[in-house]
């Protein structure tokens, strides 16, 4: 760690770390009430156990996104922080913020929650993972903005480097597409057309540049290799990103009242989404493989090709499985969409948030570069109980899947909803028991933090 | 070939791929928006009688959460069925949907998913009601593929 204020990240990667912690375990709630259907019911419906785990996920990962940007923006820029304070004090708004949004989830009924926060006033709650009471998601502007203002600030007066570019415009794209969460009219064409600008422009857009930029910074420090090499691949690859994903939310615009041509647009550049992701994974090997140093944190390294892999498999190969539209006739809105929905965001976000923490981790611990070998490995079980999980979770969402698009819409004699989903349940017994193994990876990838500290690094051969 | 495709290429086409498309994706929005008022059932929108009907129904579809158990159009969770062609399914019956949602039992169904008992009034099930018809007729291209959602 180069400059004092880089430390402030510490505090948002280890709320982060609590947050998915958070996220798993309402998510096994939900996986037991698909299958045990009364399950802590009335007390906690099905949709309270999802609100918190995907507003859990979305925040962990925002503040992840943030945590990177005040760890990598300050040694790119070489300089200090603008405003340290500020990314203190709006740490603490945002994550008392979260805390009271899934407070008020927890023990106020929805209808209750949106009484008191008077979403009256500007109602913008209970749409799909946009269910924050619009306090809470003004906070969130507010949180955006001062975060901008800091890393922007930082940009201006230290050295402008490629990584810190593209990362502020990621960034920058993610504050300026949540304000469609504001526009929310009765007509339910246009509410669904534009929530999408900010549900598929963040995670197929802007999210991906964010994505590129900590990948690159991780792949620089780790592997010695030239930066222009790297810049240039970090430009190609985000270049792809948008070019076939700003069209390609054409493929959320087949079957919500939005004309027929969407399926054509949308089939064409959703079918080219995988090739930045393919470019990715390319690029990681390729850098890793060209290496002119072995860096002794070899559990970043694994986490970053990781990243570079299951992005690939969860958001362009299952993306791709579902997003022609005569298949998305059949599949939109089933199990298969789960079972993209969580390799994609395991793959792309989850592990670029992991890299980034077990990259900095170390040294904002105040290590020189790496935790001791014993913490590494351990942290490589978690990585690969974590992986293993999320590719099997996926697997069986989409057995699942494919059975309940075959019963339910495609038989000779189409069944009911709630039929299928009693023939399929053992699909989601599979599914429920590799979440407890996933849960079992989370507590071991956490027990890496604690082993190992009083340990010596590990020493490394240098590299020709 | 490393010489041949430099940074500055691999910037430009960045920059210029990006403007590109999103323009094209605001021009497509633009003849969406055109194309609108002929499939998206404004008429029962605009209608005196309906309207605030169906406004009342869409803030209580909201305010209740719907969307984190059932689908509408496809979109939303996967726990229970789609609504978005609840009205067809129930026989192009509001009353069949407003007794649905209000006998559901306070403490659920013994090892089965059930929906949570909201007590509505009856203005408010009949506004959810309307709401759900009025989604139902929205031109979704066909989809869903037969009436079980």
């Amino acid at each position: 760690m180069k400059y004092k204020s880089q430390k402030v990240a510490r505090l948002y990667f280890i709320a982060a770390l609590v947050l998915f912690v958070a996220q798993i375990l309402f998510g096994l709630i939900m996986g037991l009430q698909y299958v045990m259907g009364d399950f802590l019911f009335p007390y906690m419906p099905f949709n309270v156990a999802r609100m918190v785990h995907t507003n859990a996920l979305i925040v962990w990962l925002l503040m992840a996104f943030m945590g990177a940007a005040y760890y990598l923006v300050p040694e790119e820029a070489e300089t200090e922080l603008a405003m340290p304070w500020l990314a203190t004090l709006m740490f603490w708004i945002f994550f008392l913020a979260a805390g009271a949004t899934v407070a008020g989830y927890l023990l106020l009924s929805y209808s209750d929650l949106a009484k008191l926060t008077m979403n009256d006033m500007l109602p913008t709650m209970g749409r799909e993972f946009l269910e924050q009471p619009t306090i809470t998601k003004l906070g969130i502007v507010v949180v955006a903005l001062a975060f901008l203002l800091n890393i922007g600030l930082t940009i201006l007066k230290g050295r402008k480097t490629v990584i810190n570019l593209v990362l502020l415009m990621g960034l920058t794209g993610l504050a300026v597409f949540f304000l469609f969460s504001f526009y929310n009219p009765t007509n339910v064409v246009l509410d669904k057309y534009y929530w999408w600008w900010v549900v598929h422009l963040w995670v197929e857009g802007v999210w991906e540049l964010i994505l590129g930029a900590i990948l690159a910074f991780v792949l620089i420090k780790t592997t010695g290799v030239d930066r222009e090499v790297i810049e240039k691949w970090l430009y190609i690859i985000i270049a792809m990103t948008l070019i076939t994903g700003i069209i390609g939310t054409g493929h959320h615009y087949y079957w919500i009242g939005t004309p027929e041509y969407w399926q054509w647009w949308g089939s064409i550049f959703s079918a080219m989404e995988p090739i930045p992701f393919f470019m990715m994974t390319v690029f990681a090997f390729n850098m890793v493989n060209k290496r002119r140093r072995n860096h002794p944190n070899k559990a970043a390294m694994l986490w970053a090709l990781g990243t570079a892999v299951m992005a690939f498999l969860g958001a362009g190969v299952w993306g791709f499985l579902h997003t022609l539209a005569p298949v998305n006739y059949y599949t939109h809105g089933s199990q298969i969409t789960a079972a993209h929905g969580h390799m994609a965001f395991y793959g792309a976000y989850v592990m670029i948030s992991l890299t980034i923490i077990s990259y900095a981790m170390p040294m904002l611990m105040g290590r020189t570069a790496a935790n001791s070998n014993r913490s590494q490995v351990r942290e490589m079980w978690g990585f690969w109980l974590m992986t293993i999980s999320i590719v099997f979770i996926t697997l069986f969402l989409t057995g699942a899947g494919v059975l309940q698009a075959f019963l339910q819409r495609m038989g000779e004699n189409p069944t009911p909803f709630m039929v299928v989903q009693d023939k399929i349940a053992l699909f989601y017994w599979l599914r429920e028991i590799t979440g407890v193994v996933f849960l079992i990876g989370l507590i071991v990838y956490l027990s890496s933090f604690f082993v190992g500290r009083n340990e010596p690094e590990p020493e490394v051969a240098v590299a020709e | 070939m490393a010489q041949a495709f430099t940074k500055t290429m691999a910037r430009n086409i960045f920059y210029g791929g990006t403007l590109f498309f999103f323009l094209l994706f605001l021009a497509l929005t633009f003849d969406s928006h055109g194309q609108f008022p002929s499939r998206d059932n404004r008429a029962a929108l605009e209608s005196p009688d309906l309207g605030p009907k169906i406004a009342l129904g869409k803030k209580l579809w909201e305010e209740n959460d719907c969307i984190g158990c059932h689908t509408l159009l496809g979109e939303g969770a996967y726990f229970a069925p789609e609504l978005g062609n609840v009205y067809k399914r129930f026989g192009e019956s509001k009353e069949a949907i407003m007794g649905f949602i209000k006998s559901r039992p306070k403490d659920g169904v013994p090892g089965r998913r059930s929906m949570p008992q909201f007590n509505f009034t009856d203005e408010e099930l009949d506004a959810l009601a309307e709401f759900l018809k009025y989604v139902s007729g929205i031109n979704t291209s066909h989809w869903p593929p037969n009436v079980n959602g």
